[in-house]
């Protein structure tokens, strides 16, 4: 037993040890690697504190619906709530990354695919990034699944042109694209030009008129966008799923029921009942407000915009878009990054697929091992190791025909789901709300939506199969 | 997974293997079939679901006996509660 935790603390050490090399290494060869070494060491922490606190995202909604235990919905909440505050006084000084993300019915169907197939595949875009390093090959099979997804849906075209409403295509056309990214050509481009980006912009502190950038930053998108309607969502949370289960415990333990007192109490308890869940929640969100922090000052010191302009400097031009950048959220984010590794491949084995908006256009598709978000999401991975081997809790699992059917199908809705919503979890809810943006509580309201008839489905499925066992003998 | 009844009021529930929500969902399958003060051995190796199952216990009032963790492999023992 002490072998294995010996040895466990070893494979730990040896994690952090590469990590720390490649920041020291990298950054002898040029200081831009800095860059790349912030985005490694916040996934780093992201990684850490995931595992740490079994941060799911799909557990948030779907724990809550099959099993009525609330626990990562509270620590979601407290997460946004540090990370909206943290980085509102980012935003309200001008130094924010972050831009709004168009908000309509796109993003709560959108939101709905990806909440069906989180719940299939068993965690959350990040939630899959962490278990991959606890040693779970179901977990890694899923990334796998999000990522070719993302980067065939991206590109896809021919037969899937005639899915494209044709005021999607005029509209598209009519932006006035490069010719080489063909706008009008490809379901996803028509999709994002032809309807996504004609659709409104706003963060909560903008639709309040709120003109002064703190007010905005605070009472706009902290108070009106994430702290109210958070705790509207977690009083119902509480009153559905909660408090039958204090009620029952204050009266078995003797004590009086209060009335507000006992209410007030019973709230506090379900908010606290996870220590592990909210440590983790209080770390993510002020990680997660700082990394935009941080990112924005090494734009600044560096006199760029975006990644791609260091990386012409560092010699690397393969897989820059026709704009000359490549994905640089300058926050957490999860699935493009994904998609990315996997567009890489496809174009090395002859894929031309650099004449769309998502790689052409906008992302790029560079070499994994220059890809900031890359580095990050590896890292993420890493980080979630060491924390799984300091507690002993890693475990090579294999899969299962079974797990593996889920992760492949539900991986595949997550791709899908996550490219409509220009996002995931990470990407499109959980940061979205914590800036304020109106299309972040859309699709979560999605998710939710998902999430609910993912569980009705495994429901009936495991329902089924215990009853195959309980038919061998009498209960 | 595997569900069996060992002796009369002892069950055991292996769901190892599985991630989200299966052992989860098991669990409280398991435990809804079974008559208040049997007792449920679970078997699992996921960490996020022993979370869970632990805050659904909580909740509905089952006990959670005894937890045992060897090598990232969980065995509880759990008391269906009394009505």
């Amino acid at each position: 037993m002490q072998n294995v935790e010996r040895r466990n603390h070893i494979w730990a050490f040896a994690i952090v040890g590469f990590l720390s090399l490649l920041t020291i290494v990298s950054y002898s060869l040029s200081e831009y690697y800095i860059y790349l070494a912030a985005y490694l060491w916040f996934g780093f922490v992201y990684g850490m504190c995931l595992q740490y606190g079994r941060f799911c995202f799909s557990s948030a909604f779907r724990d809550l619906f099959a099993v009525g235990v609330p626990r990562m919905a509270v620590g979601i909440m407290i997460a946004m709530v540090l990370f909206g505050t943290v980085s509102a006084l980012v935003t309200a000084t001008g130094n924010s990354t972050f831009h709004p993300a168009p908000y309509g019915w796109h993003a709560v169907i959108a939101g709905v695919i990806f909440g069906v197939g989180m719940v299939l595949t068993g965690g959350c875009a990040s939630g899959s990034l962490y278990k991959s390093g606890e040693g779970n090959v179901t977990a890694m099979l899923v990334i796998l699944s999000i990522s070719v997804s993302q980067a065939v849906f991206v590109d896809i075209g021919g037969w899937a042109n005639s899915l494209v409403p044709y005021s999607w295509h005029q509209s598209a056309v009519a932006k006035g694209l490069p010719a080489q990214i063909n706008a009008g050509d490809g379901w996803v481009d028509q999709y994002l030009a032809g309807h996504v980006w004609n659709q409104p912009v706003a963060t909560y502190g903008e639709l309040l008129g709120l003109q002064s950038p703190f007010l905005a930053a605070y009472v706009g998108n902290v108070l009106v966008g994430i702290v109210l309607p958070a705790a509207l969502a977690l009083a119902a949370v509480y009153a559905i799923w909660y408090r039958k289960g204090y009620v029952r415990k204050h009266r078995q333990e003797g004590k009086a029921l209060g009335g507000t007192a006992t209410e007030l109490a019973g709230f506090w308890s379900m908010i606290a009942a996870s220590k592990r869940t909210a440590i983790a929640g209080l770390v993510l969100g002020i990680a997660a407000g700082l990394h935009m922090y941080v990112m924005k000052g090494l734009q600044i010191k560096f006199g760029v915009h975006n990644f791609g302009t260091l990386m012409k400097e560092l010699g690397f031009t393969f897989g820059i878009s026709y704009k000359g950048t490549v994905f640089d959220p300058g926050y957490w984010y999860v699935t493009t990054q994904e998609a990315q590794w996997v567009g890489w491949v496809f174009n090395k084995l002859g894929w031309n697929n650099m004449d769309n908006i998502y790689f052409g256009l906008e992302n790029g598709i560079p070499n994994p091992l220059i890809n900031p978000a890359d580095w990050m999401s590896l890292a993420l991975i890493g980080g979630a190791a060491v924390m799984a081997l300091l507690s002993n809790e890693f475990k090579w699992k294999n899969t299962t025909p079974e797990l593996a059917m889920w992760a492949i199908i539900g991986g595949t809705l997550m791709g899908i789901g996550s490219r409509l919503g220009l996002g995931c979890n990470i990407g499109a809810f959980f940061v979205r709300v914590s800036q304020g943006d109106v299309s972040g509580w859309l699709f979560g309201v999605g998710m939710v939506i998902g999430a609910y008839g993912g569980v009705k489905f495994f429901n009936w499925w495991t329902e089924r199969r215990l009853r195959k066992q309980i038919a061998a003998f009498e209960m | 997974m595997k569900f069996e009844k060992k002796e009369e009021g002892l069950y055991r529930l292996d769901v190892t293997g599985y991630v989200c929500p299966h052992p989860q969902l098991y669990t409280k399958k398991a435990l809804e079939k079974m008559k208040p003060g049997e007792l449920l051995e679970l078997v699992f190796d996921n960490p996020s679901s022993g979370e869970s199952i632990a805050a659904m216990c909580d909740t509905t009032g089952n006990e959670v006996l005894a937890k045992d963790a060897q090598s990232g492999k969980y065995t509880w023992k759990i008391r269906k509660a009394a009505g």
